[in-house]
């Protein structure tokens, strides 16, 4: 299954960095059952990390709790405009995305 | 170190054996980037979660906020928060409950990063948040109650 593109918005203000992201992801539970009774199988994020220039400010472990679409926000001291942001992300199957962004 | 191996092989019964070494503190849980703690994800209540997470009696403390609606009218939607004024934080985790599993996520905080996270989870029911946090070697909970009008698990 193809992934979708993430949308990140990263600010600085006063020499803090604040990056809101919202990742296209199913996010299910294996919890859920289809029309048919049968369950339908789960397919989460597991792990997300989010990188500024290269160094590693944020690192997260979901689990199926997390909503569809997961948004997570945050902030880490530091970061100019135009400095580079990714997010990676991997889920229970094994699909990764990452994802870039430039501090505006 | 052989020995010990050839002991956990010889007792073996997997999972069982392995979180008896962690409670004894041979294995230090993961903290590791690469590795998604399965035992935590998986533990059903807060106790087993907490000890998977290498929570040993966590301390109420003021310090550490939940932030969220005191009801969510769709439960698979709430935002949470979890902000910590405790110098030195290095770990946040939100967990729920009487979610199935209750850690909902975990996150770690490199130097520079500000303990302050939001982000939005599902919930079954009504149910206690707590958010842990851990700094240096100690462990901090804070809790809020969401109540739910309709629940984010049904199918």
């Amino acid at each position: 299954m193809a992934t979708k593109p993430m949308r990140i918005r990263a600010s600085v203000k006063d020499g803090v960095t604040e990056i809101k992201a919202l990742i296209a992801h199913e996010m299910e539970t294996g919890q859920r059952k289809d029309a048919n009774g049968a369950i339908v199988p789960a397919h989460f994020i597991t792990e997300l990390t989010a990188t500024h220039n290269g160094k590693v400010v944020l690192s997260s472990e979901f689990g199926t709790a997390i909503s569809k679409n997961p948004y997570l926000a945050f902030k880490f001291k530091g970061g100019a405009a135009g400095d580079k942001i990714a997010l990676t992300w991997k889920d229970n199957k094994g699909e990764t995305r990452t994802d870039e962004a430039a501090i505006a | 170190m052989n020995n010990q191996r050839r002991k956990v092989l010889k007792t073996g019964t997997g999972a069982a054996v392995l979180g008896a070494l962690a409670a004894a503190g041979l294995i230090t849980p993961g903290m590791a980037l690469a590795d998604w703690n399965k035992a935590a994800f998986e533990a059903k209540s807060m106790a087993d979660t907490l000890k998977a997470l290498g929570a040993v009696q966590p301390a109420d403390s003021k310090d550490v906020q939940v932030t969220g609606p005191d009801i969510a009218e769709n439960g698979a939607v709430v935002p949470v928060g979890v902000t910590s004024a405790i110098a030195g934080t290095t770990m946040l985790a939100i967990l729920i409950d009487k979610n199935p599993n209750a850690l909902a996520a975990s996150f770690t905080l490199p130097a520079g990063t500000e303990a302050n996270v939001q982000t939005r989870v599902k919930m079954g029911q009504t149910s206690n948040v707590y958010a842990l946090v851990k700094a240096g070697d100690k462990f901090y909970m804070a809790t809020k109650e969401i109540k739910v009008t309709l629940g984010g698990c049904g199918g």
